[in-house]
């Protein structure tokens, strides 16, 4: 049984920390991998990136905006309570590497994943410049991590309550005409990493992002997970999650993770009475 | 004396096909006690029975059928027992017409015996009243097996070494036992209960299963054999489901067999939304490919409420690689058999969905490598079939995420694992494996006969060294 050791609320109770006892998980796992958890019987496997692992203590953490029935259901389990399933380490790990100066965007729930990869790039010897975007100062997560991971630190909200009134492709094109950035990661919402890809594409900067499809078992016997990217058919749960995001066709990422859009928001109504 | 009177096979009674087309209940409904004492007395217990040399774990057919006959029911589940960790499984999905009932001397001449079905009675009495006579387990040997995988091979080398008096632990991906046979085959043609029963008298005999443990991403093979593993067997499937590479194959709407019978059988996704995992409804379904599982998906499809389902098939009914009783059920139910039919594109809405499939007719040409006659395009024969679920079911490829992370273990050029026929031990030392990551797709029993095979060496590797 994987057992909650920890449990945080952030922004605002929307988004939830959980420190999960998984040890032969937290002594394998490396930045980008990500697990797939199972809150219950009958509950649906839900993939999820890694934003820590702590092998001497042989924990793992993942930090989620609750948004369907499972994350709900992930929120309301307590410290002491066990998952029934976590499996892992999936996917390929980011490669890490010194390469100069680096730009790392997260979005959303996205700064939590991206937290380890920025951590990683610096250790790595290389300039990170992080850009963090929320919707508003109350839902900004892990500012305090991201500023020691990173070697600068810009912020921006969409509504201007903190740091940069805009998006992070208002920040990050400043950066991009301004310094000598080698490599860009990105990881958040779908439209975000899009929209980063469009921007570093015009300065041809290379460009990570970290792709989450709906899959069932992650080791790529399903193939729901299939993502196009420069006109190939990818396995995320396999050949990824990190993608060229030059190469991703965003649009149809969107469209599948519509896929069980309608079930989805009846799971959660049931659920929420 | 009056020559006895000839009796014909007794018929498995069934679930009627407009009631189960909607029920994911059991389609046979099994022999009662009198039928199986009357099927089991027209086995004419040959000196040297054929049967058995069909079987590919040499269950002793006619003993286990005469203690049925002589309504001995513990002694015929025993008797299957010593060669078959899994006789309620393969009482329901061996093919046994092309390996013990296809060379039964009474079907020389009549129907043969009906060898499965007395299987299923005999394993199915054993577990409805709880007969549980496990093998004595010898005295402990000390030696320690890893076995990858928990489907048909895996149990079956599980079953044979803890018998040996060896430590035997089972790692599983998924979080539950069974592999295959919990993930692939449907509720209505194996209960999921029987599977977790059969695998649970393992557990009783002192087998330890270790679920949600990704060997190749967990932990690795040399990890193990590190930690104190003598031996590792990898009976991990097929796993990597085959796609058509046809433009639009990326629409919502279009799954493979894998993800759409996974869904279903193994997160009971049909339960939605009493169970959390969502399942792909479809009105009018198309499934591409005509096996097994290719019928178990059309059969699931109606089962969910389909108006149409059809086999698109680019052979003939003659080439259907599916068992023939398993496309008469699929035909009874309802499924509509499209044949020389190719798939050439599919066709989506502007929000991405499945609307259309495009298929070309065929017609059979000469005979291509596999023996068979090739099927060639009618030109211009292209037509539309209006479709709003597609399950692909042409087969699977070995799944690289063990083999590639394991050094040391040779693979042929399709990926799948070498090993040596005559042990199915593999290039990598203390290392063997069987079922479909070394064969590619076959069947439950076949991969057990793999297990068994490379239990022999195994047991013989640990006794004595190599």
């Amino acid at each position: 049984m994987f057992k909650i050791v920890n449990r945080e609320e952030m922004a605002g109770g929307t988004i939830v920390l959980n420190e999960i006892e998984a040890p032969l998980i937290a002594g394998k796992a490396k930045p980008g991998q990500f697990v797939i958890i199972q809150a219950n019987e009958k509950g649906e496997r839900i993939p999820l990136t890694m934003a820590d692992v702590n092998p001497g203590k042989g924990t793992i953490t993942i930090i989620y905006m609750i948004v369907g029935k499972s994350t709900k259901l992930f929120a309301s389990m307590e410290v002491g309570e066990s998952f029934d399933a976590v499996i892992g380490p999936l996917g390929q790990p980011t490669h890490l590497e010194k390469l100069g100066t680096v730009v790392c965007v997260g979005g959303g729930t996205g700064i939590a994943v991206i937290h380890p990869i920025t951590r990683g790039l610096k250790e790595a010897g290389n300039k990170v410049i992080s850009i963090v975007g929320a919707r508003s100062k109350d839902l900004l997560i892990l500012e305090d991590k991201m500023t020691t991971a990173s070697t600068e630190l810009k912020i921006c909200t969409d509504d201007g309550s903190y740091g940069h009134h805009g998006f992070v492709t208002d920040v990050l094109k400043e950066t991009l005409e301004n310094e000598d950035v080698k490599q860009v990661v990105a990881i958040g919402p779908v439209p975000m990493m899009k929209f980063v890809s469009k921007m570093t594409k015009e300065y041809n900067v290379p460009t990570l992002v970290s792709l989450n499809p709906i899959m069932i078992d992650g080791t790529g016997m399903c193939g729901g997970c299939r993502v196009s990217v420069g006109g190939e058919t990818k396995f995320a749960c396999v050949d990824g999650p990190e993608f060229d995001g030059h190469k991703v066709d965003f649009d149809q990422l969107t469209q599948r993770l519509q896929a069980f859009y309608e079930d989805e928001q009846n799971s959660m109504e049931k659920f929420g009475k | 004396m009056a020559k006895k009177e000839k009796l014909p096979r007794v018929a498995m009674p069934e679930q009627d096909p407009g009631v189960r087309s909607k029920n994911f209940d059991e389609v046979p409904l099994g022999y009662t006690v009198d039928m199986a004492k009357q099927e089991a007395s027209r086995c004419i217990q040959c000196k040297k029975p054929a049967c058995v040399t069909g079987c590919p774990v040499s269950v002793d057919i006619p003993g286990f059928i005469k203690h049925i006959a002589d309504e001995n029911f513990e002694e015929a589940i025993k008797t299957l027992w010593d060669k078959n960790a899994l006789p309620a499984v393969c009482g329901r999905v061996c093919p046994q017409e092309i390996q013990c009932e296809g060379k039964c001397i009474v079907g020389k001449k009549d129907k043969p015996v009906a060898i499965g079905y007395l299987e299923k009675f005999a394993a199915d009495y054993a577990r409805n009243n709880n007969i549980e006579s496990l093998p004595e387990i010898p005295e402990k040997t000390g030696k320690k097996v890893a076995v990858i995988g928990s489907g048909p091979a895996g149990i079956t080398v599980a079953g044979d070494l803890i018998a040996k008096g060896h430590e035997v632990t089972i790692f599983e991906a998924f979080h539950k036992p069974g592999g295959v046979l919990v993930y692939g085959i449907p509720e209505f043609r194996l209960p999921k209960e029987i599977v977790f029963s059969e695998v649970a008298l393992l557990e009783k005999m002192g087998v330890k299963i270790e679920q949600n443990v990704v060997v190749g991403r967990t932990v690795s093979i040399d990890e193990l054999l590190e930690e104190g593993y003598d031996a590792a067997f990898i009976g991990v499937g097929a796993g990597l489901p085959r796609f058509m590479n046809l433009p639009g194959e990326n629409l919502i709407g279009v799954y493979s067999a894998n993800e759409y019978l996974t869904r279903a059988n193994l997160m009971k996704a049909y339960k939605f939304p009493e169970y959390d995992t969502p399942m792909a409804i479809g009105k009018n379904v198309a499934v591409l490919g005509a096996g097994n599982v290719a019928m178990d998906a059309a059969r699931t499809a109606l089962r969910l409420g389909a108006e149409n389902v059809h086999i698109i098939y680019r052979r003939s009914r003659e080439e259907m690689p599916a068992r023939v009783e398993e496309i008469h059920h699929a035909e009874e139910e309802g499924v509509q058999m499209r044949l020389l039919t190719n798939p050439v594109k599919f066709i989506g809405d502007e929000k991405g969905r499945l609307q259309q499939v495009e298929c070309l007719q065929m017609e059979l040409g000469e005979p291509d490598d596999s023996g068979r006659r090739r099927p060639v395009p009618v030109e211009g024969s292209e037509f539309i079939l209006d479709c709003d679920l597609i399950v692909i079911a042409v087969g699977s490829n070995a799944n690289p995420l063990l083999t590639g992370s394991t050094d040391g273990l040779d693979l042929n050029k399709w990926g799948n694992i070498d090993v040596d026929e005559d042990t199915n031990k593999t290039s990598k030392k203390a290392v063997w494996a069987g079922g479909d990551i070394v064969t590619g797709q076959a069947t439950v029993i076949l991969a057990m006969g793999a297990g068994r095979i490379a239990a022999d060496s195994m047991h013989k590797y640990l006794e004595r060294g190599w």
